[in-house]
């Protein structure tokens, strides 16, 4: 950090002595960035340019003036919280209203030389090469046609000369030598003395190549088959023929609200979004019920004056917590495997039982369920044990002489005292679990499949393992569904996370009221 | 709970005794079985639950060793399960020292420093800790493949831009770390203040020393939440050799080739010395992690 960089100078403000220098650092790292966006701006990517214009002005006025002393230190967590998270999340909803996908990944300008790098191969032409190094340069040997090339400097820039008979050369580029000068290559044109104009046509060929596409207007390519003229629509993001027939690959476009027209009304999507969507906020309050009443339970045990062996008890009880959450996950599919896990081996040697544990989908759900209790529920009994010796003792024992039984004591004294400051923690468990795409992916993946969706979707799938399906796996990168998806997310962790700010303020205000 | 009969609490402890042992036979039965597992031969082996002939072959080929079998056959390892631990060790130390230093500086802003709009900075930091870095998954393979055209070192399949993701951690630990200074007693502060010190050494030579447990905890749990994390490696990082150990360690139980013995190994291999680290810290991390979370 800066900061940190400013000054050794052990007693004494830094830069309060040696202002000068603080200027001079400020000035030169805030130059760098600027630089950086102007960069950034001229390689096309003006987004991350404009960022990185805000980060440098935000830098160089909170370091430079002196009455933004205080903003310093504020000033690194909030562009680490703006940058590294607001912008994502605000990029993900930007992405819900485009069509990014694999059909349209790239940029308009990308688009259009992809088309137009395009072309087909004659085959009477097609003929393999050699490099021949030439002084600073090199020249191209063709030994088929036994034709050599003028001089070229293969640097990556379009070059076009002409070839002429000759001998092969004493020296060639071994074809590793060659495949390294590939770019030089892909932009290099001969011309044969019976004017045929050869390119490079593959690793280790040259051949008469005749683009598909040519561009011969702004937003205008002409096929060159069949003189067929395609028109850029900038609504769909395709080169589309006058019959509107669209032409592969696209650009990214915005498209409006089509992606939450397909979530609402198509029926292929709607109908498996609204099973998964059940079952999210299933899972997620089983999940915490489940953490909650099971850590609880070994909580109010372990603090029972009779007990001996807490110590151990709460060692081995913590375990599942203290292993990383990816093996233990890991072991359990395998231990749940259907064929060669051992979990059915016990059950079928004792109950003649084999369960289908990954394509059923109760029990895929049943499986999860108990897989998460068991990841979670040794947090939720540390921090039950913490709040319990916070319930004052007297309380229970005037109960206990008013002959209130222990489970009568326990839920009319301590759970209404613990319950409070707990929620918070319950709220932001809920959320977690919301959320909990680790134990998804790694156990099932979401699956088994609902059958008969236009769009992969399992029945153990939470929202965020669906979107995560549709954006990196099996159904065509649909980054811009996917976006829309996270958005309806976004709305419910909001809505959840202000339920928990509200409880957590109650939780404050009663115990300062205290 | 005051007068109990020597009978009645006898009986109790019986069943108190009886319910943990049960519970814990459940909780710890995968710990037993990925132990015997590992020792077990071939990958597929059913039948004893107690391994017959126990062989060190999934040992060996999880630190990286060739196994020769009885028969003469040699069996080479199938992932390098040492490398994806070096890469999650060194993503995890590398990305938990910068959440430190920048959630430190942050909750000291927080806690001590007087600027307008503190109060609404607090609030939007509460709330946007609530959204998981995992659900901007889109938006972050976007990013990166876009940065990858301006420098690969900072692209897709790059450990700089996994460490630039795991930076967004921070938001939970500026309120854990927060929650630690706002415990200090402002005497301190204002003693240093009437001896002349800037903002600045009050950080440096005050608040920082007295922080160090609470940073320990904050290291080791962002540590943790680095090593356990899948989704954003998974989308990351697409070569073998550049895997953290929770995106190479799911390539074991793959439909098509399913080695469930050598995970065993691999897995505790990989898994012992994060847990006892844990265990370890387990003490201070409770006590962190409910202070950090009530004191709002």
């Amino acid at each position: 950090m800066t900061i940190a960089d400013a000054g050794p100078a052990p007693l004494e403000s830094p830069g309060a002595r040696r202002p000068w220098a603080r200027l001079a650092v400020v000035a030169v790292i805030g130059l760098a960035m600027l630089y950086g966006a102007f960069f950034l701006y001229q390689i096309a990517q003006p987004l991350f340019g404009a960022i990185l214009l805000a980060v440098a002005t935000g830098f160089v006025v909170i370091f430079g003036a002196n009455r933004f002393y205080g903003a310093r230190f504020i000033f690194p967590g909030v562009a680490a919280v703006l940058v590294f998270i607001a912008f994502p999340v605000a990029y993900t909803i930007w992405l819900g209203f485009t069509n990014y996908s694999s059909f349209n990944l790239l940029s308009y300008e990308r688009t259009i030389e992809v088309l137009t790098s395009r072309g087909t191969v004659d085959p009477a032409t097609e003929q393999p090469f050699a490099v021949a190094p030439d002084g600073d340069g090199y020249r191209i040997w063709l030994p088929e046609s036994e034709l050599l090339s003028e001089p070229v400097t293969l640097a990556a820039e379009e070059e076009a000369v002409t070839l002429a008979p000759g001998t092969a050369p004493l020296e060639l580029l071994s074809p590793r030598d060659a495949i390294k000068l590939r770019a030089g290559l892909q932009s290099l044109t001969l011309t044969t003395p019976d004017e045929i104009d050869l390119r490079n046509a593959g690793l280790r060929t040259f051949a008469s190549v005749t683009p598909d596409y040519v561009r011969t207007g702004e937003s205008e390519l002409t096929r060159s088959a069949d003189g067929l003229k395609l028109t850029a629509n900038h609504e769909t993001g395709f080169f589309e023929t006058p019959e509107g027939e669209a032409v592969p690959p696209g650009w990214r476009v915005a498209v409006g609200f089509d992606n939450f027209e397909r979530i609402l009304e198509s029926k292929g999507v709607r109908g498996p979004m609204l099973s998964i969507f059940a079952w999210t906020f299933a899972f997620a309050a089983l999940s915490v019920l489940g953490v909650f009443t099971v850590g609880l339970t070994l909580a109010v045990i372990l603090q029972w004056e009779h007990l001996r062996f807490k110590t151990l008890y709460r060692i081995l009880l913590i375990l599942p917590y203290a292993v990383p959450g990816f093996i233990s996950i890991l072991v359990f599919r395998g231990l749940f495997n259907q064929n060669f896990g051992e979990i059915n081996m016990i059950l079928e040697a004792l109950f003649g039982l084999r369960p289908d544990w990954f394509t059923d989908g109760n029990l895929a759900r049943v499986m999860i369920l108990f897989v998460n209790i068991w990841l979670g529920y040794p947090y939720m009994m540390l921090l039950a044990m913490g709040f319990l010796q916070a319930v004052p003792q007297d309380h229970k024992k005037a109960a206990a002489l008013e002959g209130a039984s222990s489970l009568r004591v326990f839920f009319t004294i301590t759970l209404p005292q613990i319950i409070p400051p707990f929620l918070p923690l319950l709220i932001a468990a809920f959320a977690f679990n919301f959320n909990n795409l680790v134990l998804i992916l790694l156990l099932t993946r979401g699956g088994p499949d609902i059958p008969g969706t236009v769009i992969p979707a399992g029945e153990t799938d939470i929202l965020a393992s669906f979107t995560y399906r549709l954006a990196f796996q099996d159904s065509g990168q649909q980054f811009g569904l996917a976006g829309a998806i996270t958005l309806l997310i976004f709305l419910v962790v909001a809505a959840i996370s202000y339920a928990n700010f509200v409880a957590m303020r109650r939780a404050a205000q009663k115990r300062s009221g205290r | 709970m005051i007068v109990e009969r020597p009978r009645d609490l006898r009986i109790k402890k019986i069943a108190a005794h009886g319910f943990m042992l049960g519970f814990l036979v459940l909780i710890l039965f995968p710990f037993f079985m990925i132990v015997s597992i590992s020792f077990r031969e071939g990958n597929f082996a059913t039948g004893a639950l107690w391994p017959e002939n126990p062989t060190l072959e999934h040992w060996y080929l999880a630190f990286g060793l060739d196994y020769t079998r009885a028969d003469g056959t040699v069996v080479s390892p199938p992932y390098p399960v040492l490398l994806w631990m070096w890469n999650s060790i060194k993503i995890g130390l590398i990305a938990s020292a910068g959440v430190l230093a920048l959630s430190t500086i942050s909750a000291y802003a927080f806690s001590r420093i007087r600027i307008r709009g503190k109060q609404g900075m607090l609030d939007g930091l509460f709330l946007i800790q609530m959204f998981p870095t995992t659900l901007a998954l889109v938006a972050i393979f976007a990013i990166f493949d876009a940065l990858g055209e301006v420098s690969p070192t900072l692209g897709i399949n790059s450990h700089a831009a996994l460490i630039l993701v795991y930076l967004s951690q921070i938001t939970l630990h500026i309120w854990t770390i927060k929650g630690y200074f706002d415990s200090v007693d402002t005497a301190l502060d204002k003693a240093a203040e009437i001896d002349g010190a800037t903002p600045w050494q009050t950080f440096r030579y005050i608040f920082l020393p007295l922080a160090v447990p609470i940073m320990a905890v904050v290291f080791v749990l962002s540590f943790i939440g680095v090593i356990n994390d899948y989704p954003i490696a998974s989308v990351l990082i697409r070569s073998e050799d550049k895997m953290t150990l929770a995106v190479g360690s799911r390539l074991y139980l793959n439909e098509f080739k399913y080695l469930w013995g050598d995970f065993a190994a691999a897995a505790i291999l990989s898994g012992l010395p994060i847990t006892v680290v844990f265990l370890i810290a387990q003490r201070y991390l409770v006590s962190g992690l409910s202070d950090g979370a009530v004191k709002g």
